[in-house]
């Protein structure tokens, strides 16, 4: 029970970092060759070597971090927020030295401008036990969005 | 104003001026769809989306459903996507395969991948009818005239007009120098298409691929920031360089605007244009020298330098397409309705290159071209306030006036004067080519 309740809380923090906008934290959740991964749809296995909404390293990150920050990102100027719900928490696989394999499932609101658009989906995770906590080696994020046209794009992680 | 149908659009494009109404009037958006898209060569494809009997994608052109489709003959058919009982659209998803026949999903009539009726269930009903096999007006009605050229599907709904060859003019290299890139002379869809709708005038998107000023001052914040990591991860490297693709987006911060002036735009009849100049993408890293043995030993020494010396960055074929032959990109443009456009993203394998090289294509596929792009974010920003200050009544004209005066003209192209690759000669020339079109 007890590693349910800290992953669990380990996905709220991932998540609550985003909504606040604490991208460098964001980040440090990762290892140092933790992906951040979003496919163009379910069927895919890998994120190497072939096309993704998201697939990025920590270096790439921080291109996006600082681009966010840039005073000209012109299209992050105007009111921008994002509401996250992440529910659904299940330990899928758990080894000796305490790394996990975790899905979950997430739903997030974001206000742009006068525009509200709702994306939701699938998390898998791939967490390396630290001594505190978790890092994140792998997060793969399922949108059912996906399917569809992307009315706006997305300018930060989901 | 404009409620005439036959409006007089002398008066709205000057030389170096354009009437604001031309992107936001919903009539006159209505007869571009008629005179311009469904009238000239629209892309539907590639071949290889395709590539089995029954396989087939759905592509509006204009404002027309269709359907193109790979018969059992090989061959490639673009048929309205209507069933001509009832005027249900046939394929409801954007691909899939069809199997021997469409089956129609409302009456289950049945169509041969040409489009020729198979059969009408309960054919009784209809005897001594009109309705039936020796009616053509019962087959699927086809795009007037198709064409393929080394692999990319086109259609025109016009029977009359220039050939797709005519009318691709030497625009056409963004398929020659894309295929000539693979050591195997053709190229391969990665099947996978992203998607971005923006809230503007289909126009504005063709007008911004050629605007070699825009990039400097609407993607410093990705070329920075991209600069920033870049130069940390040079100093990391035993080589002493970062990946290929920080160059790519740091490129639009470190490629300063007089050195975009150094580049050049060529323009053609029809609105089509090339902007010349290149990213640096031919270092002579390991992948690279490995890709030019390739390519060497398929095309031999001579003809392999004068593929890769082809000095292109972007190629705009009018009204909807614009490729990047040499990273294999291609973006397909559907107006959706005066204010509203579809971009539908594509990139390309090279046939018999190695993976690197792929993969330097798909670094900005993904980075530049995907849903979560870097780059093209601050552009839909960009169209969307333009088509919002250009619905109003601040004023009544846009400018086009850069460098205007100094385009120099030969035989029918133009270009732009001697540094002044920012030159709006671009634009200028798709509006001249607007008002052909709309006024034939």
């Amino acid at each position: 029970m007890k590693e349910q309740h800290d992953v669990e809380q380990f996905l709220y923090r991932q998540s609550e970092l985003l909504d606040t906008k604490q991208w460098k934290k964001w980040i440090d959740l990762f290892t140092p060759d933790g992906i951040y991964w979003m496919p163009p749809n379910a069927s895919y296995k890998t994120w190497e070597g072939q096309p993704a909404i998201f697939a990025e390293d920590r270096n790439l990150m921080t291109v996006r971090m600082l681009r966010v920050l840039h005073p000209d990102a012109w299209s992050q100027r105007p009111l921008w927020e994002t509401n996250h719900v992440v529910s659904n928490v299940s330990i899928k696989k758990e080894k000796k030295n305490g790394d996990v394999e975790v899905t979950s499932r997430f739903h997030m609101m974001e206000l742009r401008r006068d525009d509200v658009r709702h994306f939701a989906g699938s998390y898998f995770h791939k967490l390396k036990k630290t001594k505190k906590s978790y890092a994140i080696q792998l997060q793969r994020v399922d949108m059912a969005n996906v399917q569809a046209a992307y009315d706006y794009v997305l300018q930060v992680w989901v | 104003m404009l409620r005439e149908r036959n409006a007089d659009f002398s008066g709205m494009v000057e030389p170096d001026r354009v009437r604001k109404e031309v992107y936001t009037d919903r009539q006159i958006f209505e007869l571009e769809m008629e005179r311009i898209h469904e009238t000239v060569w629209i892309y539907c494809g590639h071949e290889s989306q395709v590539p089995k009997a029954g396989d087939y994608v759905t592509v509006q052109i204009g404002r027309q459903p269709m359907i193109m489709v790979r018969g059992a003959n090989g061959k490639v058919n673009v048929l309205y996507n209507r069933c001509p009982h009832r005027g249900n659209m046939l394929c409801g998803d954007r691909n899939g395969n069809t199997g021997d026949f469409f089956r129609c999903s409302y009456h289950a009539w049945t169509f041969h991948h040409d489009g020729k009726l198979k059969n009408i269930p309960m054919k009784a009903a209809y005897e001594g009818t009109r309705y039936g096999k020796d009616n053509p007006d019962c087959n699927v009605k086809h795009a007037a005239r198709v064409q393929n050229y080394r692999g990319f599907v086109f259609a025109s709904l016009a029977s009359e007009g220039p050939s797709l060859k005519t009318f691709l003019g030497k625009s056409i290299v963004a398929f020659d120098d894309m295929c000539d890139r693979a050591p195997a002379g053709e190229v391969e869809v990665v099947p996978n298409c992203f998607r971005v709708i923006q809230h503007s005038n289909w126009k504005l998107f063709l007008e911004n691929q050629l605007d070699a000023l825009h990039p400097s001052v609407v993607h410093q914040s990705t070329g920075r920031a991209a600069h920033e990591v870049e130069k940390i991860l040079a100093k990391k490297a035993s080589g002493g360089a970062a990946p290929l693709s920080y160059h790519m987006l740091s490129a639009f911060a470190t490629v300063t605007i007089d050195k975009w002036d150094d580049f050049q735009t060529i323009n053609y009849p029809y609105g089509h244009c090339i902007l010349t100049g290149y990213m640096g993408l031919r270092p002579q890293d390991p992948d690279t020298l490995a890709y030019d043995k390739v390519m060497i030993k398929a095309y031999g020494r001579k003809r392999f330098e004068k593929i890769v010396g082809v000095n292109i960055h972007h190629v705009l074929v009018y009204p909807g397409l614009s490729v990047q032959s040499p990273l294999q990109q291609l973006r397909a443009v559907r107006p959706l309705g005066v204010d509203r456009t579809l971009t539908e993203i594509w990139h390309f394998r090279l046939k018999g290159a190695p993976e690197a090289i792929y993969r330097r294509s798909l670094a900005y596929y993904n980075l530049v071209n995907s849903p979560a792009t870097l780059i093209n974010a601050d552009d839909l920003e960009n169209f969307w306030k333009c088509h919002q200050g250009l619905a109003s009544d601040g004023g009544d004209w846009v400018s086009l006036g850069r460098h205007h005066g100094r385009d120099i003209e030969k035989n029918g192209e133009v270009s732009s004067g001697p540094k002044m690759g920012t030159s709006e000669a671009p634009m200028r020339n798709q509006m001249k080519a607007w008002a052909k079109y709309m006024q034939p």
